[in-house]
């Protein structure tokens, strides 16, 4: 067919069109992520939330000194500045929490019936929610976590926890069929500093539902929310004695694992601990539950969806600032797509906007300590020095507060200390597989067991390596997700008991 | 009745030679839904507002489109508000090819806004290849800078990939000189598996831009499904070095969606595609709620909508 065309005159924007398709040579194809377009800060307020100057014990329902009149500063993570003081608790005052509970088990709270306690628990996830831009804010100032975070993940979930366990509190029987659960008695509670608010909800919601009264010991560096939750407990009209706080360092923790009159210890922190706890509690008829360390395993087959697999390693691993025990912190990628999954990943953490975490557009917010950002940097560099190559975020960080930029380790082996012990920072340890058996072998390959993600677009595959993971959680096509109603837990040195849904409600529970 | 069976020379997708890389929703809607959270405040605000601006396709497409009604469009689009906001003008004018000549007419021969005129059967592109041709040919002759083609989905759907290739094939020679942005109608397409490899055919067999909608069908364009593009085009730019533009059109009215789609951009192919010859907005609301967010910057305070000239 022929058409009579008369030639067309191009227009300026025309021919900055044609030449923007000129083909880019090979070693000029990159990702240009700079600042064209730069995002003005954003900050939360968060001068509208007074932060008191000294912070109290709450034993049996009120805010009492220490008997050791001693406090301890609590640091702000990304600036350095003291936000507060803490009391530190002695183990006699451990006792007097302790005792507290005892009275408000015996006198109230294992007679009350299910139904009563869980009005209360309805009560304190509707506070929880009614105040939750004031928690994130201090959870966020508190521990160096971005706002982001608290606002989006840790608050709803705190208060999912409550509602969750206050809808049990009256149908405990029914959970179990065919049994009759009774409570334990005084639960003695340790909690660590990566998700503040969460932990103690994760920890207070299934003991009170089923009837049992709490001492709780926040970390030392992240008090400040516990100790505002027991005003929410005040406000809530919870009966005196039914939640304490008791604050201060490892001695305080140690202090409550050894009281003679808890029947249930709790405690989520560091493998170390942890068996020091197993040791101290052996022999002793308390019930215990550990949830500690972990070196989960991303294993990213050929098939897997890629650019969504990324956003799962990055989530998974720069979560929190990798602050988080089932954080993917090995990514195992299968050897044919090792070098696209590696480009892909260093363009993708270079969008990773590191800061003030209290500005809403940062992804990765501080270290939560000096000790800890310490440690990150010790094994990064025994990394290096083991021979792995370091790739790390081309940010600049913020002179004061504690900081470690987004990073990842290649050519890691089994044999480096990167590959096995736990960073507990934004450090990803990067290794290959050829095959799916080769794949939970050496994702298995490692003394912890709390959590894994796989990465394929074909089932038969995903079921395969599920039953051949030994982790307690399983991600497949995604990474982090995390419900009141799915237990969570370890295998190995990653504790044992399970927290969260039907199986959180045995670990609180005398299944007579 | 006869037995359904595949007509003479068609090519199933059994011998297709197209491949793309799966995608999975859960990941894909999550990352999406990201960027919306980004805060984008005063400084930052602005310079997006009027980015979105000049990344505008000021659109018409309908049957009773007139001479008059483009004019109108045309003068919005030189200057969509008064001079003292200093904003850009937009990207392009978006009409039917009958409407070209008119556009040409009133923007004149050179012009810091080009014409995009729909083509091939627009929206179905259930037409005869020939005249999907002749149409590109006489709507290039009467002025277009660009053709916004519609694939076949026809043949997508029932697996003949080649017939979508050979088709933005052939349109993309009839386009001569013009830039050809192609169609997906990724609300036809449904799964994000097909929007991926609708995207790689239509870069392989030529498209400057790929396209999520015509505009005619719902769901239009979505994030989840703009964002799939974007990584297909990021992938296509690092086996080829050659750049191709997004454009997104349908459904995006508010600036605050707009923000949030140049943020996408900007994470995700980073600021070579933060400019109009690589990203566009199809749209024919958005312009005048752009507007209204610049001048309240400006002026501090709302003005109705009476105060911004329609298109």
């Amino acid at each position: 067919m022929k058409t009579k065309s008369k030639p067309v005159k191009l227009s300026p924007k025309r021919a900055v069109a044609a030449t923007a398709h000129a083909v880019v040579p090979l070693k000029d194809r990159k990702l240009n992520f700079g600042n064209r377009w730069d995002f003005a800060p954003a900050p939360e307020d968060s001068k509208s939330y007074v932060i008191a100057p000294q912070h109290e014990l709450f034993i049996n329902g009120k805010f009492v000194a220490p008997s050791s009149g001693k406090y301890f500063p609590s640091i702000n993570a990304a600036t350095e500045q003291q936000l507060t003081t803490i009391a530190a608790a002695n183990a006699e005052d451990v006792d007097l929490a302790v005792q507290a509970a005892r009275k408000a088990y015996d006198k109230v709270w294992s007679k009350m019936p299910g139904r009563e306690r869980g009005k209360y628990l309805y009560r304190i996830a509707r506070i929880i929610q009614e105040k939750a831009r004031e928690l994130a804010v201090l959870e966020t100032m508190d521990g160096g976590k971005t706002i982001r975070e608290s606002r989006d993940v840790d608050l709803p979930l705190v208060a999912a926890h409550f509602f969750y366990y206050a809808g049990w509190a009256d149908k405990l029987k029914y959970a179990f069929p065919g049994k009759a659960p009774q409570p334990l008695g005084v639960a003695g509670q340790i909690i660590p500093w990566n998700f503040p608010l969460l932990m103690a909800a994760w920890k207070i919601a299934p003991a009170l539902a089923c009837g049992n009264t709490v001492v709780l010991k926040p970390a030392e560096t992240t008090s400040l929310t516990a100790l505002r939750l027991a005003q929410i407990f005040q406000e809530a009209e919870l009966p005196e004695g039914v939640v304490n706080i008791v604050t201060g360092a490892g001695d305080t923790g140690a202090a409550l694992v050894n009281n003679p009159d808890i029947n249930k210890l709790a405690f989520t922190g560091s493998t170390e601990v942890g068996k020091r706890i197993a040791q101290a509690l052996a022999g002793t008829k308390k019930k215990l539950t550990l949830e500690l360390g972990g070196k989960a395993a991303n294993i990213v087959f050929e098939d897997a969806p890629i650019d969504q697999a990324i956003e799962g390693v990055i989530n998974g691993i720069y979560f929190n600032q990798g602050h988080v025990c089932c954080a993917g912190s090995r990514l195992f990628v299968q050897e044919g797509i090792y070098s696209k999954v590696i480009k892909k990943l260093r363009d993708r953490i270079q969008t990773l906007r590191v800061g003030n975490p209290l500005d809403k557009n940062t992804d990765i917010g501080a270290i939560n300590s000096r000790p800890q950002l310490e440690k990150i940097r010790e094994l990064v560099q025994s990394g290096v020095h083991e021979g792995a190559e370091l790739t790390q975020t081309q940010c600049t960080l913020p002179a004061k507060g504690y900081w470690f930029a987004p990073s990842f380790l290649t050519g890691v082996t089994h044999a480096h200390r990167v590959a096995s012990e736990e960073i507990f920072g934004p450090v990803l340890s990067v290794m290959t597989f050829r095959t799916p058996e080769e794949a939970f072998e050496r994702a298995n390959n490692i003394p912890y067991g709390l959590s894994a993600g796989v990465w394929s677009d074909k089932g038969s595959k995903i079921f395969k390596m599920v039953n051949k993971l030994r982790a307690g959680v399983i991600w497949a096509n995604t990474f982090n997700k995390f419900d009141p109603t799915s237990p969570f837990g370890g295998y190995k040195e990653s504790g044992f008991g399970r927290e969260g849904g039907l199986q959180g409600l045995a670990a609180y529970c005398r299944l007579g | 009745m006869k037995a359904l069976v595949a007509p003479a020379g068609f090519r199933s997708s059994a011998t297709s030679r197209f491949s793309a890389p799966t995608v999975d929703a859960i990941m894909l809607e999550e990352r999406a839904a990201s960027f919306s959270t980004r805060s984008i405040k005063t400084s930052a605000k602005m310079a997006g507002l009027k980015m979105t601006v000049s990344m505008c396709d000021l659109t018409t497409l309908e049957g009773k489109d007139t001479p008059g009604k483009v004019a109108y469009l045309c003068r919005k689009a030189l200057q969509p508000i008064e001079a003292k906001y200093a904003v850009p003008s937009c990207a392009a004018v978006c009409v039917y090819p009958n409407m070209v000549k008119y556009a040409r007419k009133f923007l004149g021969d050179v012009s810091s806004v080009n014409i995009a005129a729909v083509a091939t059967g627009f929206p179905s592109g259930q037409y005869p290849l020939r005249t999907k041709l002749e149409e590109v040919r006489r709507t290039v002759a009467d002025g277009a800078d660009e053709i916004d083609m519609v694939i076949d989905r026809c043949a997508f759907l029932a697996g003949d990939h080649a017939k979508v290739f050979d088709e933005i094939a052939a349109t993309k020679e009839a386009c001569g000189q013009a830039h050809l942005k192609v169609i997906l109608e990724t609300g036809e397409l449904v799964t994000y598996d097909n929007v991926r490899l609708a995207s790689e055919i239509a870069m392989l067999a030529g498209g400057d831009f790929i396209k999520t909608s015509t505009g005619k069908v719902s769901p239009a364009a979505t994030m989840p499904v703009t964002l799939v593009m974007l990584e297909a085009i990021r992938d296509y730019f690092f086996a080829t070095g050659i750049r191709i533009g997004m454009k997104p059109a349908g459904g995006i009215r508010t600036s605050k969606q707009a923000l949030a789609y140049l943020v996408m951009v900007k994470e995700t192919l980073g600021d070579d595609w933060l400019n109009p010859q690589m990203f566009r907005f199809g749209a024919s609301t958005l312009v005048n709620d752009v507007l209204m967010q610049i001048a309240k910057q400006v002026d501090g305070n709302y003005q109705g909508s009476d105060y911004f000239s329609l298109p």
